[in-house]
This record gives structure tokens, C-alpha cells and sequence, in this order.
């Protein structure tokens, strides 16, 4: 059973459809990348299967459980997590805290015992943060974690929002342009992320613009292009495609990109 | 039927109010996204500094252009002492701030005026006019012709003057306001101007007919927001067309069901509108983008 | 891990030992009022910190809540013939469903939208307040019966100084134990991204709702305290004014810092008594400090120090 199926997802803001019936089959462990120019839907596409815009036509399934229309906190109990491509830190939190707060849907204790600070809730607390303190560590972020959120440089702050994402364990996890900003270097750090956490058997879809990254890791490439697919398949099939080729650099790119094609 | 003729009157009078404190509150929303708690001061700053210095022996007409000329210039030191410092945190920060400086307004009104009600002589005499049964006063005439000319004189400025357009610029796109060489700290600053005069010359219109005191701002700024949230925040002419409403629904409940929660209507309008339509009438709904 | 729990029971245990020491220097019985009164409002202030500095809600009608537990030790004897005690915890439960009833819808709006609506919300009550005289007495108030508990009457600065105190401490810890727990940490996430918070399962319009309420039941508290320590009650309880007094103790302390709740309120209730000028200067100070504070020094007083002191340190 395939871990995602969406089916011809469509919406539309104020007349203009930016997203016009998309349909996705992503298979459990694999990673999976959306890629298209700018504007073509891509971000929109993963709010609609996060939870965050309602689609105003078609049906996703998680692990073949029918879960449009959910909200994002109960689609998290469904084993869905993300990352955002403008970074959503708690920047008035530490570090640690940052992640604990992914822990959230794995926590136990209620408002009243958090009240009255039960020793439920003491456990509670030492057992979330050696969890978050895990997840740091594995994305490098281990060294420093009281410090406030906001002091940390800016790609650190993508692979925290990783690592906040990872602490929900998640069975699905969308990254939205996670080496955006991002120089080589850190690029380089993000690819060996997610090859880990691939390693652990959670199913990555990966907005990314970073071709080189995408390349290097999709097992699966879908393109969009004004909000429709335009083309999927494996990296190689999709990189040869002349559409998609023309859709990124134009007729007269493409052309001229043919031409350079030694 | 001369009674619902009675407090209709009476309702869009008072609507005019409510029409030209919304305005104010659009314009200075429209250009930099602030609620300005103070509106309501604007228009008890316009009465009572007209009252006081006729008290003086300043001839009316004098007094009442000294009063709009002055609150204008504390329109424009609000925003130059307390909005622009603060430019850009959040909408909270800003909210507060101008309730601060509704609060320190009235504080002051309290210090340098007093505390009493105060009055004005109407324009035309006290005699009601008699129509269709309701006893009309001329001063009601007065505050919906003013209104007429303000929303008239504003709506000639913003479509044949161009500053106007730079005005519907800076609402419209800050950013390429800029761009295109618009002193968007000027227009700001201007909005706010404007919308101090406009509530000084509707608090010199209205007060005699409802009177004014110190603390007479807050209850209107309530009700002007009121109107404003109705018709759309954003929108002008929703802003008018809810000052209108909201005037008309409280006179008629307080005639029809009860005077003594007639201030409470426009809280309970405020409450339904945010909760059931927060666009209002004509406003236009956002998306926040991830 | 033992510095991390002993950490958050310092501050409680700071301040009861100021809560006890303090008595040490007072003089005269003027003295015991001052403090009760600076307690009696830290605690309702505790509560709107909840609610503002930490979830990042905003409520400008807040007094509204103090008002209704005011009322309840009022008009519950006087309408009911129920005992103050009673009519204490019915008033927090009255509050606590308001709040429920009122948050509800209105927690979903933000910024400014919020603010109009909490705003709404508080001028409702006082004007309900203020209307339904066969109730509440009118504009002019009416009186409020001494608590008395099994026998013993609650009365005079000396007992309301302790009962004020001790209450702050109490509520103060309660509030300290949920910052440091899977809710609080919840209700700052809300503050600074509701939708990560959304995405990672936090239920954001149930956090909200319980923030709103508890804050609600500290302000209701704090509300009976007052109309019994004070023994009269009036509709500017719950009043405007009442309002931004509460939101200004919170900005001046520190929105966000629990120990600034005691901070705010101990300068915005000692300076009136100690300036008597300030009397007619009051309301043009209040304004004043607001816009100073939100302008300069968002973070408040204590935060400030914090920073400052850590800075000092290096």
C-alpha cells in the first residue's frame, strides 16, 4: 500500500487555480521530489497535503486512510510532519525546547496534572527533552541546545526545523525547500540528513530547487508547471524530458540547452 | 410612523458620527495597517478645546478652526512620537500604543479641561424643525450635511489630486509606493493628519447635540471601530455605510427595546460581525502565505 | 537534571520568603493594605500574563473577569444568602464559562480583531453591570459582607495581607509549573508560530481556550479578593480603564515573565498611594507609561533586567 495517494487535488484562490488536479502516488521509504519553476504550485501542493489549505476538489490518503479536510494537529496524529520553506521557529524558545514541542503528539499529561506538576509530568518533561536532545544530535545540532532559537545562523535554523520535525517521528515527512539559502556546504549537510532519515524507513517528499540535490537523492521525481503535472518518473527520465527541460529554461533555453548538449 | 421617523433621525446623525470616526480609522488602517484607539480622542479633543476657548471669549467660528487646527497637530505628533518609532512590530505593539495614547489623551483632557459635560450652541438655533410628526433639530441637519462634505470632499481629493493617488498607492502596496518615489512616511503621516481634522470637525458638529466630556472618546472610538469592522476594514465606503447602520440600529433599539444597553449594541455588533463575517460588508478577505 | 527542577521552584520560594520577611518592615496597617492590594492584583495580572506573554493573546477586557468575581462575593450573599466563600469559587466557575462561552468563537480572530473583540467583551460586562441595579446596585455599587470561613471573619489588612500573599504564592507556582511543562510549552509555540505549532498536533483552538480560562478564573479570583478586602464593589471594576491598568502591570513587568506580574502590579499600585498628585495625573500617566514602555522597552522591566544583568555578568 502506498504510504500517500492524492487523487486529482485541486484548488483555487480567487479564480486562479494553483493547483488544477494533481494526482500523487508516493510508496512507503522512498524519496519522493516535487519539483516545477517558481509559481507553479509546489508549496501550495504540500500546504493542501499538510493540512493547511482545504482542497476544494479531490481526496488524499494516508497509509489508506482517507484524511482530507483534516487539520493539521490531527493529520500529525496520522504520522505527517513538515518542515516550511519561510522557517516557522519558535524563535522566543531555546533550542531544546524547539524540538520538545515536536514531541508534543508522543506526550501524555493534561492540563491539570501540568498544573499541579505531577511527577507524571516531571518524568514527562526528562523524557521529552532526552528525545529532543536525540534528534539534535542527528542533525548535528547537539552542542548548544539551551541557547535561544533565534541567535543560530540560518542554516541551522532549517536543519532545527528538520530535527523539530523529526522528534513527532513522523511516518511522512514533507521538507519544503530545506537547502534554500543554503551554501554548498550545508547543502551537503542537508543531503546527509535526509539520507539517514530514509535509513530509518521514513518516506521523504522533498520540495527542493537545488537540482543537484534532487538528483542526487529522489528515487522519484514529480513536475509541476502552472500548477498541473507536467511530467514524472526517475531523476534520469525526467531530466531528459524536453518538456520539463522547456518548462525550466524556455523554448529558446531549451534550444539553446540542446545545442550545448555535447 | 413619527417616531420611527424620530429615531431615524436621531440614528443617522449619530451614524454620521460613527460614518466620520470609521473613516479616520480606514484612512490611517489603509496606510500603514494601525488601529488608531485614539480616533475617538480626535473628535472630544475637537469639541471640548472649542468649548473651552469660546469659555475664553475667543469668538465660535474662530474657536472651532483653532480646535481642528490644533488637533490636527496632535494627529500628527502621535504619529510621529509614537507610531513612527515603533514602525513594524507587531499589530499588538501598535494597538497598544494608541491605546496608551487614547488613555494619555484623556488623562490630559481630564487635567487641562475638566470633568464636566459640556455643550456648544447649535448653528441654526435649538428650534426643532417639524417633519412628518418628528421633531427634528437643525443641528442634526448640520452634522449629515457636514458629513456629506467631508466624505464629498475626500472622495473629490483621492480621485482629481495627486496626492490622493499616492494616498491609494501607499494603501494599496507600501513597498512599490515607494518604489515609484512616494514619501510613504509623508502619506502616513498625512493620514493621520487628515484623520484627526476629520474627527475634530464631526466632534465640533455633534456637540451640541450629544455634548462632549473628557472621556466622551473612548465610546465612540468603540462604535467608529464598530462601523469600520462592519462595513470591511479597509474600506471607506463600507466605513460610512457602517457608521449609518450602526447609528441607525442603536437609535432604533434604544426607542424600540431598551435605552439603557443602547452602547451595548455596537459591542454585540462587533462581536457578531468579527465572529460570523470578520471581512464585514465590503471588505476583502487574506490569505496568509506560508 | 536536579538543577533543571530546582530551577523552577526558585523563584516561588524567593518570593515566599519575601512574602514572609516583608511584614518585618511595616510600620503601620497602611502598610498591610498597600501590599494586599499589590498581591491582589499581581494575581489577577499572573493570569493576563498567561494569556498575553506567553500564548500571545491579547485581551483588553480583561477586568471584565474581575468584575464578575467581584459581583459573585456581592450579589451571592446579598441575593442568595450564600456564604462569601461559597459565592468565591461560584464566581471563578461563572468566569470560567464565560470564558469558555465567550473564547470559543472569539480566539480564533488575531491582532487587532482580538483585541476589538476582548475589548467588546469587557465594556459588555461593565454596562450589564452598570444597568441591572436590582441586582447589582447600579453605577453606584453596593457593599460586600466580610468573608468568613467556619467562624472565623477575614478582616482587617494583617488577615488580607496573608490571604492575599499566600493566594499570589499559590498562583504564581501554579503558573510557573505549567511554563515548565508539555502545555506551556505547547501555549509558547502558539506565541511565536500557531501554524508549526498546528503541525506538530497541538489542538491551538483548544490550547487557546485554556489559557483564556484560567486566566479568566485568576481574574476572578483576584476580583473577589478585592470587593472583599475592600467591602464594596462598582461597575469600574470591570471597567475600561480597570482593563488597561491590568495590560499595562503586564507590559511594565514583562509580558512573558511571571516574577514581572508582581513587579507591575507593585509599581502601578504603590505609585498612586505614594505620589498623592498623581491622583488627577493618573489616567494621563497610565497612558504615558504604556506608550512609553511598548515603544522603548517592549520586553518590560524584569526581562530588561535579566538582560542587562547578563550582560553585566560577562
Amino acid at each position: 500500500m502506498n504510504i500517500l495517494e492524492a487523487e486529482r487535488l485541486s484548488i483555487a484562490f480567487g479564480g486562479v487555480h494553483a493547483i488544477d488536479g494533481v494526482s500523487l502516488s508516493i510508496t512507503a521509504g522512498q524519496v519522493f521530489s516535487i519539483i516545477g519553476p517558481n509559481g507553479s504550485g509546489k508549496t501550495t501542493l504540500l500546504n493542501m497535503i499538510s493540512g493547511i489549505y482545504l482542497p476544494n476538489d479531490g481526496r488524499i490518503h494516508v497509509a489508506g486512510r482517507d484524511v482530507t479536510g483534516l487539520p493539521p494537529h490531527r493529520l500529525a496524529r496520522q504520522g505527517l510532519s513538515r518542515t516550511f520553506q519561510n522557517l516557522q521557529i519558535f524563535t522566543h524558545m531555546s533550542v531544546a525546547n524547539n524540538v520538545m514541542v515536536g514531541r508534543h503528539r508522543h506526550e501524555q499529561t493534561g492540563i491539570l496534572a501540568d498544573l499541579l506538576h505531577w511527577p507524571s509530568v516531571t518524568r514527562q518533561n526528562a523524557q521529552t527533552r532526552t528525545a529532543a536532545l536525540a534528534a539534535l544530535s542527528r542533525v548535528g545540532l547537539g552542542n548548544a541546545p539551551d541557547r535561544p532559537a533565534g541567535s543560530l545562523a540560518y542554516g541551522a535554523l532549517k536543519r532545527l526545523e528538520i530535527a523539530r520535525a523529526l522528534a513527532s517521528e513522523p511516518k511522512l515527512l514533507l521538507l519544503d525547500e530545506p537547502a534554500a539559502g543554503c551554501n554548498p556546504v550545508e547543502t551537503q549537510e542537508v543531503d546527509q540528513v535526509i539520507r539517514s532519515l530514509v535509513k530509518d524507513g521514513i518516506t521523504v517528499v522533498l520540495v527542493e530547487h537545488d537540482m543537484r540535490l534532487v538528483m542526487n537523492i529522489s528515487d522519484h521525481v514529480h513536475v509541476l508547471a502552472r500548477g498541473r503535472t507536467l511530467a514524472e518518473g526517475t531523476p534520469q527520465e525526467v531530466r531528459a524530458n524536453p518538456q520539463v527541460i522547456e518548462a525550466y529554461l524556455g523554448a529558446h533555453g531549451s534550444r539553446e540547452g540542446a545545442n550545448a548538449r555535447a | 410612523m413619527a417616531e420611527l421617523l424620530q429615531f431615524v433621525s436621531s440614528g443617522l446623525t449619530v451614524g454620521a458620527i460613527y460614518a466620520l470616526v470609521a473613516l479616520g480609522f480606514t484612512l490611517i488602517y489603509n496606510a500603514c495597517d494601525v488601529i488608531n484607539f485614539a480616533q475617538g480622542e480626535f473628535v472630544m479633543l475637537g469639541g471640548m478645546t472649542t468649548v473651552f476657548l469660546s469659555m475664553a471669549g475667543v469668538p465660535l467660528p474662530l474657536a472651532a478652526l483653532i480646535a481642528v487646527l490644533a488637533t490636527t497637530a496632535i494627529g500628527i505628533v502621535l504619529h510621529r512620537f509614537a507610531i513612527e518609532p515603533a514602525r513594524g512590530a507587531s499589530p499588538v505593539v501598535l494597538i497598544m500604543i494608541t491605546i496608551g495614547a487614547s488613555v494619555f489623551l484623556r488623562g490630559m483632557a481630564q487635567i487641562v479641561f475638566d470633568k464636566r459635560f459640556h455643550s456648544l450652541p447649535p448653528l441654526f438655533g435649538s428650534k426643532p424643525i417639524h417633519i412628518g410628526g418628528a421633531a427634528i433639530l437643525p443641528q442634526s441637519f448640520v452634522v449629515l450635511a457636514g458629513g456629506v462634505v467631508i466624505v464629498m470632499l475626500l472622495w473629490l481629493f483621492v480621485e482629481r489630486t495627486l496626492l490622493g493617488k499616492a494616498v491609494i498607492a501607499t494603501a494599496a502596496n507600501r513597498l512599490a509606493a515607494r518604489l515609484v518615489g512616494i514619501d510613504t512616511r509623508r502619506i502616513v503621516e498625512f493620514s493621520f493628519a487628515v484623520s484627526a481634522a476629520i474627527g475634530a470637525v464631526a466632534g465640533v458638529l455633534v456637540t451640541p447635540i450629544t455634548l462632549t466630556s473628557y472621556d466622551a472618546g473612548t465610546l465612540l472610538a468603540l462604535k467608529g471601530f464598530a462601523a469600520a469592522m462592519l462595513g470591511g476594514i479597509g474600506s471607506p465606503f463600507g466605513a460610512v455605510v457602517g457608521g449609518l447602520i450602526i447609528g441607525l440600529i442603536e437609535a432604533l433599539s434604544a426607542g424600540y427595546l431598551s435605552s439603557s444597553y443602547k452602547d451595548a449594541i455596537a459591542f454585540l455588533i462587533i462581536l457578531i460581525v468579527l465572529v460570523a463575517m470578520p471581512h464585514g460588508l465590503f471588505g476583502r478577505a487574506k490569505v496568509e502565505r506560508v | 537534571m536536579r538543577a533543571a527542577i530546582g530551577s523552577h521552584l526558585l523563584q516561588p520560594m524567593m518570593i515566599t520568603v519575601l512574602v514572609v520577611v516583608l511584614p518585618l518592615s511595616f510600620t503601620s496597617a497602611y502598610y498591610y493594605r498597600v501590599a494586599a492590594l499589590v498581591f491582589i492584583f499581581a494575581l489577577a495580572v499572573v493570569g493576563l500574563n498567561l494569556l498575553m506573554g506567553f500564548a500571545g493573546q491579547v485581551s483588553l477586557g480583561h477586568a471584565g473577569f474581575v468584575g464578575i468575581g467581584a459581583y459573585a462575593v456581592a450579589v451571592g450573599p446579598a441575593h442568595f444568602g450564600a456564604p462569601s466563600w461559597l459565592c468565591l469559587l461560584g464566581g471563578a466557575v461563572v468566569s470560567g464559562s464565560v470564558a469558555f462561552a465567550v473564547g470559543r468563537p472569539i480566539l480564533r480572530l488575531k491582532g487587532h480583531y482580538l483585541a476589538v473583540a476582548t475589548l467588546g467583551f469587557g465594556l459588555l460586562v461593565a454596562i450589564v453591570l452598570n444597568n441591572e441595579a436590582d441586582w447589582t446596585g447600579g453605577p453606584d455599587g453596593m457593599g460586600v459582607p466580610s468573608l468568613s470561613l467556619f467562624g472565623w471573619r477575614a478582616h482587617g489588612t494583617q488577615a488580607w495581607y496573608w490571604i492575599a500573599a499566600l493566594t499570589f504564592v499559590g498562583g504564581f507556582l501554579l503558573a510557573r509549573n505549567l511554563m515548565d511543562s508539555p502545555t506551556g510549552r505547547a501555549l509558547q509555540a502558539i506565541h511565536d508560530s500557531e501554524i508549526a505549532a498546528r503541525v506538530l498536533g497541538v489542538d491551538v483552538a483548544r490550547k487557546k481556550l485554556a489559557v483564556f480560562i484560567i486566566s479568566a478564573v485568576y481574574a476572578s479570583v483576584a476580583g473577589s479578593y478585592l470587593a472583599l478586602f475592600n467591602g464594596l464593589v462598582t461597575p469600574d471594576e470591570a471597567g475600561f480603564l480597570r482593563s488597561i491598568e491590568l495590560v499595562a502591570m503586564v507590559v511594565l513587568g514583562g509580558m512573558g515573565s511571571i516574577l514581572g506580574s508582581l513587579v507591575g502590579a507593585a509599581v502601578l499600585v504603590v505609585l498612586p498611594q505614594a505620589l498623592t498628585f498623581f491622583q488627577d495625573y493618573e489616567q494621563a500617566l497610565l497612558g504615558l507609561i504604556v506608550m512609553i514602555f511598548m515603544i522603548f522597552l517592549r520586553q518590560g522591566i524584569v526581562p530588561s533586567l535579566a538582560v542587562a544583568f547578563a550582560g553585566w555578568r560577562k
